[in-house]
């Protein structure tokens, strides 16, 4: 899908929209609060001023496939509650969309109701429009415009969905969002692991490499369109890049040439101009950073013992990580220079793969302990953990990018069969997605622009 | 097979056709006989006891034929070292005195052939995070491979190669399994077999 949507803003009332509602009117989705009660939410299928064919199927049907992205999107948070279309006492033709019946919404207990118009330009593209209610005081609370091809319809439903999520929840949307993560297929002593890249609700799902080499552990570029990862090509375990518009797949080198052994767990720093990473050397693993452009390669660890799966603050000051110089694996942080390393956990049991959070105020991580790995969350100096997952091998968290939701892979007893689930920042909402293979090593994108 | 012209048929006739069969019958028998070679004398120590009803008749297994290692293989390495796997504790990378009594055993046959180099894969099981045990796998191949140096194999002959809990021997789950997962393998480069 062409990359780089454009966004056109409906006039000046988009501004209004967001200022003109009085506070005791607002309608609001308290996410902090948990999941007790979504918000029932009518979105029925998006209208069209004239039908017309498009690349992707005509208008029409465009509008029903769109209205349903954005259900499934609302519904999947677990925030909202979209009602059954099959419910609906009347439609919404392309005079309504401005002018709802707000009173046949009311009477089916909706709260909010979404309504939106699909239409062709000259350029073939598509313009989809999308306008959020308020059911009780039949206020408007949001509309805004997407144009883009008529094969990204997908990605102007998501768009909608996150304008829908931002304005009831006082949140960014995560909805226009990708997932890279590592297929898997075969027994597990002969186990086939391929990249893959998906839409965050499983959508154009796409395989990036064939399966010949080992692959582990991909993630995002800040910019989304490259992706570092660890592959065994060749016999040798070395972090590589890949190039998503060019399809290019490079192994990471330092100025010097080669790494003279295994480097794996690479990540990104804000901003994308260098990476940090593990090196292996003769048994023992530190924390280093290479500048991309120079490719000069700086030493952040230097204790004996296995210090690895690091993970950089959104403003990139501070570094999470976790080691075991302590006896155990633990998470510690460090200033981006490796100075002033210091252990945050020290809950009972080991604690490992630390994600520092979008928000910049929580660390995502797996805790190993009682015969259970499981998904939590600490604050970066390590206080209030909060475990948000039971299971018996729960490992890998990763963030959306609004960080109110992580995803991680689930690993069945016995069959060892691997899953994506999904749980909400408050552990409710615990979700799996649907992947073709068995899944694992899962990375959210950033929002896409 | 008869049918009803055959049952109607005078007797002589019948008769002189069953004459032939046993004729027949007769030759064939006789050529079988001439055909079976009596078998060549036993020895002298060995007399040939007709079989009774009471002396069954006693018959040696084949002569045996067992392959055998052809020095400088795998096979004869594995063979001689006693295993090409030496196994770890729960998250530990120390050698046991099974382990140390295998490699120094490996290290012997490899002074044997010095033309010969060894790659040390490092496993684990799957009880823990996958970065971690990449490097914990790399600690339990370094393991090996240090003591094999310390046993005075060139330290040059030997690579390592982790595979964290990405190839474990034996699929499933539980202490039994998870302990053949844990693991360093030697592996021969340049040997034949």
């Amino acid at each position: 899908m062409k990359l780089g949507i454009q966004m056109r803003k409906f006039v000046a009332a988009a501004l209004l929209a967001f200022i003109a509602v009085p506070a005791a009117a607002v309608l609001r989705v308290d996410i902090n609060s948990g999941i007790a009660a979504p918000m029932p939410i009518a979105v029925p299928a998006f209208a069209t001023p004239a039908p017309a064919p498009t690349a992707a199927g005509s208008t029409g049907d465009l509008g029903r496939q769109v209205a349903a992205v954005i259900a499934a999107d609302l519904g999947s948070s677990g925030l909202f509650k979209p009602l059954d279309p099959a419910a609906f006492t009347t439609t919404v033709g392309y005079g309504d969309v401005t002018k709802p019946n707000f009173g046949a919404w009311r009477t089916l207990a909706a709260q909010a109701l979404l309504t939106g118009a699909v239409s062709v330009n000259p350029d073939g593209n598509i313009t989809v429009a999308c306008y959020a209610y308020d059911v009780f005081t039949s206020e408007e609370l949001a509309r805004q415009g997407f144009v883009t091809t008529a094969a990204g319809w997908r990605r102007a439903a998501h768009k909608c969905a996150d304008l829908v999520y931002s304005r009831l929840t006082g949140e960014t949307g995560y909805f226009d969002t990708r997932i890279v993560y590592v297929s898997e297929t075969g027994p597990r002593t002969k186990r086939i692991k391929l990249l893959a890249l998906m839409d965050q609700d499983g959508a154009n799902h796409r395989f990036l490499t064939n399966g010949q080499n080992l692959v582990l552990t991909p993630r995002f570029a800040p910019d989304d369109q490259t992706i570092t990862y660890m592959s065994y090509a060749d016999n040798r375990p070395r972090i590589w890049l890949y190039t998503l518009g060019s399809g290019v797949q490079t192994a990471l080198r330092p100025a010097s040439g080669d790494f003279p052994s295994m480097t794996f767990a690479p990540r990104f720093m804000p901003g994308g101009g260098s990476m940090v990473f593990s090196m292996s050397v003769g048994g023992n693993t530190d924390v280093y950073r290479i500048d991309l452009a120079s490719r000069k390669v700086t030493r952040l660890t230097s204790a004996p013992g296995i210090d690895t799966a690091p993970s950089p603050s959104p403003d990139g000051s501070r570094i999470v990580f976790e080691s075991d110089r302590g006896g155990t694996q633990q998470l510690y942080v460090m200033n981006a220079d490796g100075s002033g390393q210091q252990r945050i956990s020290f809950g009972e049991g080991r604690y490992g793969t630390p994600v520092w959070s979008p928000r910049g105020d929580t660390i995502a991580f797996t805790k190993i302990g009682g015969g259970q790995f499981r998904i939590g969350i600490m604050k970066t100096d390590g206080s209030g953990e909060r475990l948000l997952t039971s299971s018996w091998q729960d490992e890998g968290p990763t963030w959306a990018p609004n960080g109110r939701v992580i995803m991680f892979f689930r690993t069945a007893q016995g069959s060892g069969a691997t899953a994506l689930w999904t749980v909400d920042l408050s552990g409710q909402n615990e979700r799996k997605l649907k992947t073709p293979l068995d899944a694992s090593d899962p990375a959210w994108s950033p929002l896409l622009p | 097979m008869l049918n009803r012209s055959m049952l109607n048929r005078p007797k002589l006739k019948t008769t002189v056709q069953l004459t032939l069969v046993a004729a027949l019958i007769g030759v064939g028998a006789c050529s079988t006989k001439k055909k079976d070679l009596p078998p060549p004398p036993p020895p002298a120590s060995e007399p040939v006891v007709p079989p009774t009803a009471t002396t069954p008749t006693k018959v040696p297994p084949p002569a045996g034929v067992q392959s055998t290692n052809i020095p400088g293989s795998t096979a004869d390495f594995v063979a001689q070292a006693g295993s090409d796997t030496v196994y770890f504790g729960y998250d530990s990378y120390e050698l046991d005195d099974p382990s140390r009594t295998i490699l120094g055993k490996q290290a012997e046959w490899l002074a044997r052939y010095p033309n010969i180099t060894v790659t040390i894969e490092g496993h684990t099981d799957d009880r823990g995070t996958r970065e971690y045990n990449l490097a914990l796998g790399d600690r339990r191949a370094n393991a090996a491979k240090n003591f094999l140096a310390a046993q005075g194999v060139d330290a040059s002959r030997i690579t390592t190669i982790s595979y964290g809990k990405e190839r474990p021997a034996v699929d499933g789950s539980g202490e039994d399994v998870w302990a053949k997962n844990r693991r360093a393998v030697t592996i021969l480069v340049g040997a034949k077999g």
